[in-house]
């Protein structure tokens, strides 16, 4: 838990008055939280860096768990605790297994793979800081004189349940569509290769693994309790 | 357990006037009251597994260490530990090897720190998305077993990784499902609000879901009877194969204090936590018994079952516990509006 973050320390929200009611803040003497907020940025930019430039497959993902619990910890310095845990159940808990779950799947080895790199790296960098710097312009200049007031806690569990499912309800059942297309596009693309490929997977054991990835054991099972 | 932390916190806490006035002194307070029991829980665990595993298979246990039935096992087992050589094999990658059992560990402390011991401020921090946060976390012990397994260079740890990410993705999602069960009912996510607004009636309501997230809480912690990612007799001793000394111990701690955590877990979402008899005064007391009935359990599961097969875990999570899950959510779904 970083040290900053007074809002995600009570559940009631306290009962402080909004100190930045008056007049604009400014960019000098910052506060605790903004500086905090500010180095955890530069180890999320320098985890992302890491992450696409390191040789070691492995390390990758893992400069990825830095980055994404780095945004997750940017969440809780902006109050939105919901979203904070969300972005480490979701990104960290699942996504990132998921790809080294993929990784191990491969012959990727546990040193480096110089053969990785791809040669459209220049290509990729020039494309990679141009939608850097739009997006950096974008959001500067659309954001420039908004404040967020950090006293009072604005991702409250209720309060996002009941923006989304009283304002924005049509735009998350449109997701939940997409998301459920996916799954069925999913299993679809996958079951085309089914008749060949789940013969073999688990000879002689129960032919009924969801799962046809996991290489089942065929040996003896232990007996011992 | 530690008594002083239960009884030094209420008289500390009777002047605090809200989760508004938390100071300094406080904070380190409970930290240091969560650090305790972090770690002295997962010790008594150990212990009391040593024990019961040796009555229930006819034998007595350790006896010698400490004089008294043995219960200086576990320390000596640390100095056993802190002594031999911590190796680190040649083809590894030294940092991810080394830095994987504390990224296995770290979690549950985070874990215990948002679990409620007894009413009112009887926490180390109540946290408004606690269920979510709770499992969010949950979930990130597994990355060390992952990096174990991933850097050993050792075949045997990597077949016991695959096992590992393959049983956390199945089993992750029963968990979530049956914790939602009780988010429904209680109409809050927050621990503290789960537990206030427990009633004794949501035991038999929300026992199927019960049993789904011990079941695959245990499975997640690859106990057995789903130890199919260590397997001794398979694959040595699956991502934990090339540790030794020290790191190979705190392996080991991670899954105690992953059992207390999941038992903690369980008795404050399905069995109400510190609800009981004069819960006012004695609700830690409720809650550190129902933790250790669980706890039991987890150790008689042990003793009682042989290792599931990969193929079986896994027929396991997908064709029993996701629809038992989905069912209780249903049934709460139907009682919580036909009683609204």
């Amino acid at each position: 838990m970083s040290p900053g973050t007074p809002a995600v320390l009570s559940a009631v929200p306290p009962t402080a008055l909004p100190t930045a009611a008056d007049g604009s803040p400014g960019f000098l003497s910052p506060s605790g939280v903004e500086i905090v907020f500010v180095l955890v940025g530069v180890v999320v930019l320098g985890a992302a860096v890491l992450c696409v430039t390191t040789p070691r497959l492995v390390r990758a993902a893992l400069y990825l768990v830095v980055a994404l619990g780095g945004l997750a910890v940017q969440y809780l310095l902006l109050t939105a605790e919901f979203i904070a845990w969300v972005q480490v159940l979701i990104y960290l808990g699942s996504v990132v297994v998921l790809l080294l779950f993929g990784l191990m799947l491969t012959k990727a080895p546990t040193g480096p793979s110089p053969d990785a790199n791809s040669p459209a790296r220049p290509v990729a960098l020039v494309v990679a800081g141009a939608a850097a710097v739009l997006l950096m312009v974008l959001v500067v200049d659309a954001f420039r004189t908004t404040w967020i007031d950090l006293e009072t806690p604005h991702g409250l569990t209720a309060d996002l349940g009941t923006s989304m499912f009283r304002h924005w309800v049509l735009p998350f059942e449109a997701l939940s569509l997409l998301l459920l297309a996916a799954l069925i596009g999913a299993i679809v693309v996958s079951r085309r290769h089914a008749p060949g490929a789940t013969d073999g997977a688990v000879p002689g054991s129960g032919n009924g693994a969801a799962s046809g990835a996991v290489p089942g054991p065929r040996d003896r099972v232990g007996g011992e309790g | 357990m530690e008594p002083t932390a239960p009884a030094a916190l209420p008289v500390l806490l009777a002047d605090v006037a809200g989760p508004a006035a938390l100071g300094p002194g406080d904070v380190a307070l409970r930290l240091g009251a969560v650090l305790l029991a972090f770690l002295t829980l997962p010790l008594l665990v150990g212990q009391a597994e040593h024990k019961v595993m040796a009555h229930m298979q006819g034998r007595v246990g350790p006896m010698h260490a400490g004089r008294f039935h043995g219960w200086a096992q576990l320390v000596a087992d640390g100095v056993k530990f802190a002594q031999k050589e911590d190796t680190v094999p040649a083809g590894a990658d030294r940092t991810v090897f080394r830095l994987a059992p504390a990224v296995a560990l770290l979690p549950y402390f985070v874990v215990l720190v948002a679990i409620p011991l007894g009413p009112g401020t009887l926490v180390g921090q109540v946290i408004d998305a606690g269920v979510f946060f709770v499992l969010a976390v949950l979930g990130l012990g597994v990355l060390g077993q992952l990096m174990g397994g991933w850097a050993s260079a050792n075949k045997y740890s990597l077949l016991g990784g695959m096992r590992t990410a393959a049983q956390l993705m199945a089993y992750e999602l029963p968990l979530l499902l049956a914790a939602a069960s009780v988010v429904m009912a209680a109409g809050t996510l927050s621990l503290t609000g789960i537990l206030d607004a427990f009633q004794w009636w949501w035991v038999p309501w929300q026992i199927i879901g019960g049993i789904v997230f011990f079941v695959a809480g245990i499975a997640e912690l690859h106990r057995p009877p789903f130890d199919a990612p260590l397997a001794p007799e398979e694959i040595i001793f699956g991502a934990f194969t090339e540790y030794s000394g020290l790191r190979f111990a705190l392996f080991l701690l991670a899954e105690y204090a992953g059992i207390v955590v999941v038992s903690a877990l369980t008795a404050v979402l399905f069995l109400g936590g510190w609800h009981g008899p004069f819960a006012d005064q004695l609700g830690w007391l409720w809650m550190l018994l129902k933790t250790a009935a669980l706890c039991f359990l987890v150790i008689w599961a042990r003793v009682a079952w042989p290792r599931l097969r990969v193929d079986q875990i896994q027929k396991l999570a997908w064709t029993v516990l996701v629809p038992l899950a989905l069912a209780q959510i249903a049934l709460t779904g139907v009682v919580k509006v036909v009683i609204s």
